[in-house]
């Protein structure tokens, strides 16, 4: 059945329906990666957007049962030249197409990407819906233009009440701005005593849990629409070591006086050049966000920035100068994408060390 | 970091003659490189000993030395140059393992060259078997169960340990050679003795056979402060099992879970690191297809054909910054010379998927053993890229020229299912267009998986071909259909062939219904970033991106695969062309389809189109930017073969006309122009039936030259002496009837000539003329040429430039044309003339210093030979001798008859040059590959016809104190003229046969010319190829054996006793 994808500034695509068929509106951004579509598709950082893939055939190695990055996959359509109707790997439960109707998610096939892409290039991000052919489309348009998106995206992809994932490691506060599963892996595999709290957790109620460590997770939107956990930030970054991810490194900065900007296009793929300031190293990072630290808006006296985007030069790392908290705006979990900054989560472990000892307290997790 | 000062001059090593494994790659690479160094203002001296390359012009390197790439004369240079450094890892394996005997000899240390970009420590480690083989282990990387060996006898106690199939994998060899899977004991036996012989260490890697796993590749890069990036990954659609040289292959990735990936790009960075590779790397991997294991294959530590193919798939030159590299330069201080706006510290992304088929020679050697297996055996290769993997690999399958435009074979329809399934299993070259009939005939997928262990995700692909094919028959011109088709990669052809109309047909209707393609950008970053780059490829989608700028353009049609009769020097042409045309003011833009070369290296030329050379693909660029006409006198027959279906379609063919080109090819009209000429021919006729040709040769006289008249080149052509001979050619040989005629000329013996030449239809320029060593009958390209002609009269000169000039003009050839002469009873004959470049051109070039590609290209574009200051006639001779000899990969070959004759069957050339002919043939020879000892055996056994000449040889070599052996009957005949023999056993015979001599190494030199049989049970056949295998040289033309005697006469001191007083 032939669907139509139709943005903001009027521009058509024509291509062919897969997944669910209802109608969807979002917010459309490209993602460059040729690999992981299972991850990002169910990355809650992605809620309410729908995601072309620059990549021409997407769905290859189908969907597994291990590489989800929630349980629940938050986006509003998929966009690709081509989804694969016989996927093949070894890991494959099902296709593309099958999940994506599955979970209502409605995708539209045979559209020139590339063309897409290039259009958002210049433009920016842009609203868009996915539609039947006989939408008028003058109607959507304006329809588009008029819509506003929901402002509470982290209330929505964020746990409602707290949950443990034990370990006998270090015990670690994850603060669930919408956090990937990635990064819970990441903190169980190095043992971690995982308690994840909801985004609007108070301070207190996260120290009362003596955490060796404090995690903001990545998560969707706007930082700015998420000021009720800045008063928190400020309070832990006291006590214990912190580590902020994409949203949470966002609201980190806002916490300590920084502002945020939306970028023209973000930055979503598997593969983005870093260079870490102290070392001169470069390394490859995988991206996924629409908004940024803004330039200049940070006070040297509180926060120091330790790397940044190779390319355009963004901030994509800080470091408080008088607490034991880190930030990174990339996504140090990978899944998908380059694995080379997992050593982020080893530091963590190591100042989480530092702090304890320090503290003079004894380490009984050692 | 910035680039290194403590250096100024630096010696690049060039890769040597096009052999199997390694081609036109090298070029690029090298290419890249000495530009690239260059640009940072270093001196750069290059030999190489190849002179049909873009590398050795005098305008890539400040000083460039064609000699032989061996430690003797590359010694000399670094002696005379004394570069401070050298880089070894851009000149493929013979670059490599060049530096490791300099380096053994203690040459670098000497004169104190450094090493640039990975140290040869780390080339040791990662080249010799054993010594990687312990890295892994230290690494904690999965290698298959293995063992070294060094006797046969080591393998098989392995063997009894690991049972079978075992693969034998020799040391420091390039394209597996000598290598192979063993199934059994005899296989061991066979396999590991090549193998142990093929090793210049003599160490074989022995290996559980891990074939069906997916074979992954990993292009990585890694800089000086241990940035490592990936360049791009690859799949092989043939599993493990098939060299990758020989495998279908894909980029990126395309069964491969994210985390499948990163696991094996972590491994892949992982390997470079701890190798502290400086420069580029290739890691390949072998992946379970049902779990996470995975085993490390090997580690190539410098350029390679896939780092070629990798740069061609995302646009990163990868040569150009291993340059860089070494220069001292980090990845993330270089900008990305695509978007010329990023970093070239980042990892391409890609938005196409890119196809690569290889190009294997068995069209020209019958007789070959075409199975596929750890051994390659391609000369080259063709690329593709579409927006779907049924776009990209249908698209590459019609630019391979084999005649074949779809997944299907010739011999498919009249095969029954049995063999099918066999052509199936047993994996040649030909295996892709039967897995298209299988699908054709309904057989499921998962059968075919089970009897090729192709990925179903491929197979599902091919299905999903068969299926739209089926749906087209149904629905003739059905515009839906048919946009899906061309999605899909089909072309008119096919579409025509379903529809049983004429291509041209299809493709008015098709754009008259608007599906035509657009054109889109490699830009390395999958549009990301703005990129300003030329370099596009088509698809059927919306949006075009290559705008049509307002310049006058000229097209350049390139030369596709390399193959054998068409090498490296038609691209060498084709780039001397386009910069010509940018010289003469126009843009120049360029189609071609061959990964390796310089030509599709999209900084070459103003816009770089990477598409299929078919008069398709080409009309559409044509269509788009409406050039001022296209040049195909460059790009080979296969650009020649365009000229007409392009001026049918209203297209201007540059330069020597179509009529024109037809005069020259068509043997009528030929003929009818030569006699208008009265430039003599040999006499010929055309035969219709069998009768009809017994009639013929009567009638001319024996020896005569057979060839059907529908192939071009030398394929399938034999020199008959007697009416028993040309019966069996005949019944054999070719299927003659009133569609396929037979030529029949009369074969003269006699001195081949060639010559090339310019025209502008006024004035013709000679710039060299050439003289066979080999007479008449062996192919030109398979003969040692000589420049200047050292034994043929002033007179005959005269008559050689007179019937030059006169062909030039009466064919009305505008740029080259290439002419191959006998000299027969002093009567001048024409065999033939190619309207077009040649072999030759980049040869006579660097000689004369006449650059004949540009001054051909100029002359095309109107301007005149006077008035760039040429004359007519032949241009001044050069001081000194030049030799062209040819260079051939027997070794990767079985079963292919290695006796020279009128067809061609060398994959490449050097040169020699130097002051006398002995001198200039002994480095052509050893450049070529030769050992020449200067005492030894030579074991003759020669046909009657030959013994007298075999004898004035026989003489000669004991002469210089040579020992002679001989079988019964040519013993016999030398011993009767008083000449010492050493009588060794025929085949069969009992006693120690020459089999025997030759596989314990006691001759060093073999004369053969037994009998040009192709079936292999003849013994002549079996004596050539175990000289083959043995790496023993055996000529097979006694003028061969009478230079090379020559040589040998120059370098000893004559061993004649003193006369007895009467
Ligand atoms: N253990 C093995 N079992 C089966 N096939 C193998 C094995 N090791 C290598 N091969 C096959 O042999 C080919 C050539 O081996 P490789 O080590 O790459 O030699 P080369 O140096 O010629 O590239 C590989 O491309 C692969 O397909
Ligand atoms: N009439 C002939 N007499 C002797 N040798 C010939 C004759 N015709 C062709 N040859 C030999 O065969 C070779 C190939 O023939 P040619 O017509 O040049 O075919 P190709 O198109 O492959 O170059 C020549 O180089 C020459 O050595
Ligand atoms: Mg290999
Ligand atoms: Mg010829």
């Amino acid at each position: 059945m032939k669907r139509q994808l139709v943005l903001e500034d009027g521009t058509i695509f024509v291509g062919e329906a897969f997944g669910s068929e209802k109608e969807t509106i979002g917010e459309i951004v490209f993602h460059t990666g040729s690999s992981g579509y299972q991850e990002v598709i169910s990355d809650p950082t992605n809620y309410g957007q729908i995601i072309a893939f620059t990549f021409p055939q997407i769905g290859n190695y189908g969907i597994n049962r291990d590489d989800f990055e929630s349980i629940q996959p938050s986006i509003k359509g998929v966009v690709v030249k081509e989804a694969a109707d016989f996927p093949s790997n070894w890991r494959s439960s099902m296709s593309l197409p099958d999940y994506l109707k599955q979970k209502d998610i409605p995708g539209v096939c045979g559209i020139d990407t590339r063309k897409l892409t290039r259009l958002i290039r210049s433009k920016g991000t842009m609203k868009a819906a996915i539609c039947g052919m006989g939408e008028n489309v003058d109607i959507l348009v304006s329809r588009l233009q008029a819509v506003e998106f929901p402002t509470d995206q982290v209330k929505r992809v964020s746990a409602t009440k707290p949950y443990p994932s034990p370990g006998r490691g270090k015990s670690v506060v994850v603060v669930d701005f919408g956090v990937k599963h990635g990064i819970l892996r990441e903190l169980t595999k190095r043992g971690c005593d995982i308690t994840v709290v909801p985004y609007h957790t108070k301070a207190d109620d996260i120290l009362a849990l003596q955490p060796d460590g404090i995690v903001l997770s990545n998560g969707p939107g706007n930082p700015e629409d998420v000021r009720e956990a800045l008063d928190m930030i400020q309070a832990v970054q006291r006590a214990v070591p912190l580590f902020a991810i994409g949203l949470g490194h966002q609201l980190f900065a806002l916490a300590n006086g920084c502002k945020t900007v939306k970028m023209s296009m973000g930055h979503r793929g598997s593969s983005y050049p870093v260079k870490d300031l102290e070392t001169g190293k470069v390394l490859f990072t995988s991206q996924n966000h629409s908004y940024e630290v803004a330039e200049g808006s940070i006070d040297a006296k509180i926060l120091s920035i330790t790397c940044r985007a190779l390319n355009d030069r963004s901030i994509e790392g800080l470091e408080h100068r008088d607490y034991p908290s880190f930030s990174v705006q990339f996504e140090p979990e990978s899944s998908p994408g380059s694995e080379d900054a997992k050593f982020l989560f080893d530091r963590f472990l190591q100042v989480m060390n530092e702090e304890n000892t320090s503290k003079g307290m004894v380490d009984q997790h050692a | 970091m910035p680039k290194r000062t403590d250096i100024e001059s630096i010696l690049v090593i060039g890769s040597g003659p096009i052999i199997i494994g390694q081609a036109a790659e090298f070029d690029y690479a090298g290419t890249q490189a000495c530009l690239a160094l260059k640009e940072e203002g270093y001196k750069v001296i290059l030999i190489n000993s190849n002179p049909a390359t873009i590398m050795t012009d005098t305008e890539i390197a400040d000083a460039v030395y064609i000699e032989p790439i061996t430690l003797d004369f590359v010694s000399r240079i670094i002696r005379k140059e004394r570069p401070d450094a050298i880089l070894p890892t851009l000149g493929g394996q013979t670059g490599l393992n060049m530096a490791m005997q300099l380096a053994e000899a203690g040459v670098l240390e000497e004169c104190g060259v450094k090493v640039l970009g990975t140290e040869l420590s780390a080339i040791e480690q990662a080249e010799d078997r054993d010594m990687f083989r312990t890295l892994m282990n230290d690494l904690g990387e999965p290698v298959p169960e293995s063992d070294i060996v060094h006797s046969l006898e080591e393998a098989v106690a392995f063997t009894e340990k690991t049972g079978f199939p075992v693969i034998v994998r020799p040391a420091y060899t390039l394209g597996g050679t000598g290598g192979g899977i063993c199934e059994n004991m005899d296989d061991l036996n066979e396999i590991v003795s090549s193998g142990l012989k093929n090793s210049p260490v003599h160490q074989c890697l022995l290996e559980k056979s891990i074939a069906g796993f997916k074979e992954i590749e990993f292009e990585v890069m890694r800089d000086a402060n241990d940035n490592a990036i990936v360049i791009c990954h690859m799949e092989n659609v043939d599993p493990v099992g098939i060299h990758t040289g020989d495998s279908i292959v894909v980029a990126p990735c395309q069964t491969l879970s994210d985390r499948e990936i990163q696991l094996l790009r972590n491994t892949s960075l992982k390997l470079i690191r701890s190798l502290g590779i400086e420069g580029g790397c290739n890691v390949q991997l072998a992946l379970d297809p049902q779990s996470f294991q995975y085993y490390v294959i090997e580690v190539n530590p410098r350029v390679s054909r896939s780092s070629a193919l990798a740069s061609k798939a995302t646009g990163f030159p990868i040569a150009k910054l291993a340059a860089k590299i070494a220069a001292g330069y980090t990845l993330d201080e270089i900008m990305n010379p695509v978007t010329g706006k990023t970093y070239a510290c980042f990892e391409p992304a890609i938005d196409y998927i890119v196809t690569k088929i290889p190009r294997w020679p068995f069209d020209k050697f019958e007789s070959a053993n075409r199975l596929l297996g750890t051994q390659m055996k391609a000369t080259g290769e063709v690329m593709a890229i579409g927006r779907t993997f049924e776009e990209s690999i249908l698209k590459a399958v019609r630019s391979l020229e084999s005649s074949v435009y779809h997944l299907e074979h010739p011999r498919g329809a009249h095969l029954d299912m049995e063999e099918i399934e066999q052509e199936i299993r047993k994996a040649t070259d030909e295996r892709l267009f039967f897995v298209g009939e299988a699908l054709r005939r309904g057989v499921a997928i998962e059968t075919i998986h089970e009897w090729s262990q192709i990925d179903l995700f491929f197979l599902h692909k091919f299905r999903k071909i068969i299926n739209l094919e089926r749906q087209l028959l149904d629905h003739p011109f059905d515009a839906e259909k048919g946009r899906k088709a061309k999605e899909s990669g089909f072309s008119d052809i096919v579409l025509a062939r379903l529809w049983n109309v004429t291509e041209q047909e299809v493709y008015e209707w098709r754009t008259s219904s608007g599906i035509i393609p657009v054109y889109k950008k490699v830009d390395t970053c999958a549009g990301e970033f703005e990129s300003d780059t030329p370099y596009f490829y088509g698809t059927y989608e919306q949006e075009n991106e290559s705008e049509k700028s307002g310049r006058k353009s000229i097209l350049v049609l390139g030369s596709g695969p390399i193959r054998i009769g068409q090498g490296v020097e038609f691209d060498y042409a084709t780039v001397h062309s386009v910069w010509a045309i940018q010289e003469a003011g126009y843009e120049a833009i360029i189609i071609n389809n061959n990964p390796e070369t310089v030509s599709t290296d999209f900084s070459i030329s103003d816009k770089l189109y990477f598409e299929p050379l078919t008069v398709e693909d080409v009309m559409h660029i044509v269509d788009l930017e409406k050039p001022e006409g296209v040049i195909v006198q460059f790009g080979g027959q296969t650009a020649i073969n365009l000229a007409s279906g392009l001026e049918e379609r209203g297209v201007k063919i540059l330069g020597t006309s179509l009529e024109s080109l037809d005069r020259a090819e068509n043997r009528d009209k030929f003929e009818q122009a030569l006699s208008e000429m009265n430039i003599p021919q040999p006499k010929g006729k055309t035969a219709f039936s069998v009768e009809e040709a017994v009639k013929i040769a009567d009638h001319i006289g024996y020896p005569v030259l057979v060839r059907p008249s529908y192939v071009l080149g030398g394929r399938a052509m034999e020199i008959v002496y007697e009416q028993k001979e040309l019966l069996h050619y005949m019944e054999n040989a070719v299927k003659v009837n009133p569609e396929h005629p037979v030529l029949v000329d009369r074969y003269l013996v006699g001195k081949e000539i060639e010559v090339d030449a310019i025209s502008d239809g006024e004035n013709v320029l000679i710039p060299g003329i050439m003289e066979h060593i080999e007479r008449a009958g062996v192919h030109s390209g398979d003969s040692i040429a000589v420049y200047p002609p050292r034994n043929i009269t002033r007179e005959m000169k005269d008559k050689i430039i007179d019937y030059t000039v006169r062909l030039a003009k009466g064919l009305e050839i505008v740029g080259l044309l290439n002419i191959q002469y006998v000299i027969s009873q002093n009567e001048l004959y024409v065999i033939e003339v190619n309207p077009r470049s040649s072999r030759t051109v980049p040869f006579l070039s660097k000689i004369t210093g006449i650059p004949m590609a540009n001054v051909a290209t100029k002359l095309i574009l109107g301007d005149t030979l006077q008035n760039m200051g040429y004359d007519t006639g032949l241009a001044p001779e050069q001081e000194g001798v030049f030799v062209k000899v040819p260079v051939f990969s027997f070794a990767k070959l079985r079963r292919v008859d290695i006796s020279l004759g009128p067809e061609m069957k060398s994959t490449g050339e050097v040169m020699g040059k130097d002051r006398t002919l002995e001198k200039a043939l002994y480095k052509g020879l050893i450049a070529a590959g030769m050992e020449i000892r200067d005492y030894g055996k030579v074991l003759i056994t020669v046909a009657d016809k030959d013994k007298e000449e075999a004898l004035a040889l026989a003489k000669r070599f004991s002469g210089i104190g040579y020992g002679v052996m001989a079988t019964s009957g040519t013993a016999d005949f030398l011993k009767n003229h008083g000449i010492k023999v050493e009588v060794v056993g025929k085949i069969g015979s009992d006693g120690p046969t020459l089999i025997d001599v030759i596989r314990q190494g006691k001759a060093q030199l073999i004369l053969n010319t037994l009998t040009k049989g192709k079936q292999p049970q003849r013994d002549g056949f079996k004596i050539r190829r175990e000289s083959v295998e043995n790496g023993i040289p055996c000529l097979t033309s006694l003028d061969t054996a009478e230079a090379i005697l020559g040589v040998l006469e120059s370098m000893v001191f004559s061993a004649d006793a003193m006369p007895k007083e009467a």
